[in-house]
């Protein structure tokens, strides 16, 4: 059953995006930073938690989830350092998609030619 | 005259069919989402590991794959056949990091790919980190927490 959600949840976000896309004259980079900081967004009433546990991957795999978990790591960053926390925990969740897209990246473009 | 050009650029123009786009990357998308969660569960069973590492395990496993497929050429057009399909999944934060680091590679490792590796992808991560500052000092302020 949650992989009918996970397919509903995520095809309808790609969906949403899509048409945004078509029909207005914002680039996929307007798009996406759109759907990062409503996942940013969504975190501060914990509504994406509820998502997450309806839709499992199907939540987790789209750009809003970067947002949640930045916005997540920040309170609870928060909640147990204190102000301090709120710079030092917003990267903590999102580091291991950031590093692993950077350290892929700069190997892999060592390794292969770009091909047009 | 220029009413009548206008009129003609407009009919030959190819029109973007914004419902079998949106269908396209509705599928794509959610196929995606199904995959996500079959890592999620296959890397639990696996490896005997909680469902928050298994997540990350299977973010770093799809950006590696995107990142491989990028490198590899035939991301591209994936990309420009599902679109939103696959740039909103996190395969398109890692193709815009592939593709600048593999375009700027010729101009040096420092001045090119250190340079303009995050180029297009930065602005996720900048405006995702100032964003949620701005929301849970907000939360922070409303007295939620």
């Amino acid at each position: 059953m949650i992989y009918l959600n996970a397919f509903l949840f995520a095809g309808l976000v790609c969906a949403i995006a899509q048409i945004i896309l078509d029909t207005t004259k914002l680039t996929p980079g307007h798009i996406t930073v759109i759907f990062v900081v409503l996942g940013a967004f969504l975190d501060v009433f914990n509504i994406y938690d509820k998502f997450i546990l309806w839709a499992g991957g199907g939540a987790l795999v789209p750009i809003t989830s970067f947002g949640h978990n930045l916005t997540h790591g920040a309170i609870h960053g928060y909640n147990t350092e204190g102000v301090l926390g709120l710079f030092s925990g917003t990267l903590d969740l999102t580091a291991a998609g950031i590093s692993a897209a950077i350290i892929f990246a700069f190997f892999m473009s060592l390794i292969f030619e770009p091909k047009d | 005259m220029k009413q009548n050009y206008q009129d003609i650029v407009k009919k030959n123009s190819p029109k973007e069919n914004v419902l079998i786009n949106a269908i396209i990357a509705f599928i794509t998308g959610g196929v995606m989402g199904i995959v996500g969660q079959f890592l999620i569960d296959g890397y639990i069973s696996w490896f005997d590991i909680p469902t928050k590492e298994a997540t990350v395990c299977m973010l770093v496993t799809l950006i590696f794959f995107s990142s491989l497929f990028t490198s590899l050429g035939f991301f591209d057009k994936w990309v420009n056949f599902c679109k939103c399909g696959l740039i909103i999944p996190i395969t398109g934060f890692a193709h815009a990091t592939m593709s600048a680091a593999l375009e700027y590679r010729k101009e040096g490792l420092v001045t090119g790919i250190g340079m303009n590796m995050l180029k297009l992808s930065g602005a996720v991560i900048i405006f995702g980190v100032v964003s949620s500052f701005v929301f849970s000092l907000l939360r922070m302020v409303v007295g939620l927490i």
